[in-house]
């Protein structure tokens, strides 16, 4: 299998020094044609003219941006104010996104902290316990949230049961279901890395902290908050991230009024909608979004290992 | 030492754990339990049955349901397949390369697809092969699908060699084996559940996917996901419920077999 390229080199650090562009080649290929000119190609759709029943016309045009941030009136003729159709909605969906991350770290960090002070072999069982849910097709797993948060569905019915209700909560369908769809898809995202940053925690700075008279609370939040950070920001980025261009959680859990970017992207190429180009900007404008907060991140972690070093 | 367990403690992260691992598993126990209802309805509890698993394999919609189950294990092998030679190429090549000044650029290159959104991945590949005028059908997945798959089959056989030392291959070549022996008789077999769990990782990703799937396919062709996702817009029916089921347990199985593939190193 692997075996053509190797051979080559020493026996040490790098033994396969001399084959490592023949390596490194497939991937490097695979991905530049499949990922960076397919991004590329994207960028340059979004420049161009919409073709009617979907694609484009090769004509340099700004028509997509112009119709994402102005409005110029029905006919196009009028001044041309700020449109705020579409920057409602990406503030909408930045503000799911935000709130279904701060319900999983309010839920992830006492869980991964949980786990990371769990004796050392019963550890990986906890890790594997919250993993496999992430490894269970994310589809099902928002259709069994709705079967759950249904009018006639499980809970309601547990609740009128138990009498806490009379009348059932209406759950799907408003930002609460698009929430708790976006929190639920993501948790895992939120323990598995507060869960190494707790793991690598020195419990002694907590001893040293007690001993100089700092309560619980203090030592929590002004000691070992302060020490994983880098692992509850690398959580808060893989729930948040995902949860900003998520599609079926708003698609599934939602409503015509709870329409996210996903849903106003996807409509452009597979619904009635039909623009290319501006689902091409569109997506522009959600990868500038999320590389913009990707490099604030990295440049966060360095200097986190600044400190910490 | 009592003292040191005080500290660590904190009273009710016990309880949010627990109800972490509750809501994780509550949606998946109640589709799996509702699946072996012998109702018509939802929500009415009638008895345990397996009809909604012979209308699966039965029913009016058993012909749809089949091929988009052809359709996805086909996929899932292949692009499982391809992308985990690849990604064990790319690992020997990241891992044991030496020093050099691509290295992160192409950690960045291979790790792409986990970081951009799935979206936008979709909507540049649908572009993609619009523009070439590539026709869309079961080669244009499968050529998504290897994509996004890469990372994913990366990131166990990297971290698996990362923790391989040098001196096995040393010692191989002490005792006169040559450089390819030493690879294909020591480091590959040592590489081996790396290698295995990003297959299984790689084929479960494949398996799940509907986000890029739905973008890149062609009229007429499904996978289990898309196929799902056009049945649930209609309602949830208890026959999707009995198909989640299924593949729930695929998945887990996989994931276990993955886990237990990786724990199970003799070597440290």
């Amino acid at each position: 299998m692997a075996t053509g390229a190797a051979g080559g080199g020493s026996a040490s650090m790098d033994t396969y020094r001399e084959a490592r562009n023949w390596l490194l080649m497939p991937a490097w290929v695979t991905l530049a044609i499949l990922v960076l000119v397919p991004v590329a190609m994207m960028l340059i759709y979004s420049f161009l003219t919409k073709e009617f029943r979907g694609g484009v016309i090769w004509e340099f045009s700004l028509a997509a941006y112009d119709q994402f941030f102005l409005d110029r009136g029905l006919f196009g003729d009028e001044p041309a104010r700020i449109e705020w159709t579409y920057i409602t909605i990406f503030w909408r969906s930045i503000w799911q996104a935000a709130t279904a991350t701060v319900l999983s770290l309010a839920i992830g960090f006492p869980t991964a902290y949980f786990i990371a002070t769990r004796p050392a072999r019963m550890r990986p069982i906890w890790v594997f316990l919250v993993t496999i849910p992430y490894w269970v097709n994310l589809l099902i797993r928002t259709v069994s949230m709705k079967f759950l948060l249904r009018d006639q569905g499980t809970l309601n019915d547990f609740l009128i049961a138990m009498g806490l209700i009379d009348t059932p909560l209406v759950i799907v369908n408003t930002n609460i279901g698009v929430q708790i769809g976006l929190f639920y898809s993501y948790l895992p995202f939120m323990v598995l890395p507060i869960y190494a940053a707790v793991e690598r925690y020195n419990f002694t700075l907590s001893e040293a902290a007690a001993d100089l008279y700092a309560s619980r609370t203090t030592t929590l939040t002004r000691v070992i908050l302060p020490a994983v950070k880098p692992g509850v920001l690398a959580g808060c980025i893989l729930v948040f991230v995902p949860s900003l261009g998520s599609f079926l959680a708003p698609d599934l859990l939602g409503g015509a009024r709870n329409f996210m970017i996903g849903s106003l992207i996807e409509e452009q190429f597979k619904g009635n909608a039909g623009n290319w180009p501006f689902g091409a900007a569109a997506s522009m404008i959600l990868l500038t979004l999320v590389l913009m907060l990707l490099l604030l991140f990295a440049r966060q972690q360095v200097k986190a290992g600044k400190t910490a070093g | 030492m009592r003292a040191q367990f005080d500290i660590k403690t904190y009273t009710g992260f016990r309880a949010i754990a627990l109800v972490c691992l509750f809501i994780l598993y509550a949606p998946l126990i109640v589709v799996a339990v509702y699946s072996f209802n012998a109702s018509q309805s939802l929500t009415n509890w009638e008895g345990v049955s397996l009809r909604w698993y012979a209308d699966v394999f039965t029913g009016p919609e058993s012909g749809k349901f089949k091929q988009a189950a052809r359709n996805s294990f086909i996929i899932a092998t292949v692009a499982a397949t391809v992308a985990t030679a690849i990604a064990t190429l790319a690992a020997t090549g990241m891992v044991r390369g030496g020093r050099f000044k691509l290295r992160s650029l192409s950690f960045g290159l291979i790790s792409l697809p986990i970081m951009v959104p799935e979206i936008v991945l979709a909507v540049a590949t649908l572009i993609f092969f619009s523009s070439i005028g590539f026709d869309r059908g079961i080669m244009t997945i499968l050529l998504a699908h290897i994509a996004f798959c890469i990372p994913f089959a990366y990131l166990p056989i990297a971290a698996r060699m990362q923790g391989i030392e040098h001196s096995y291959e040393q010692a191989a070549q002490d005792l006169y084996a040559t450089k390819r022996q030493a690879f294909t008789k020591i480091l590959l077999p040592l590489m081996m559940p790396g290698i295995i769990s990003g297959f299984l990782l790689a084929f479960i990703v494949s398996l799940d996917d509907f986000i890029i799937t739905n973008f890149v396919k062609g009229a007429g062709v499904e996978t289990l996901p898309t196929a799902i996702f056009g049945s649930v817009k209609q309602g949830i029916k208890p026959n999707i419920m009995a198909i989640s089921t299924m593949l729930l347990g695929v998945s887990i199985v996989m994931v276990t077999i993955s886990f237990f593939v990786s724990k199970a190193d003799a070597i440290r």
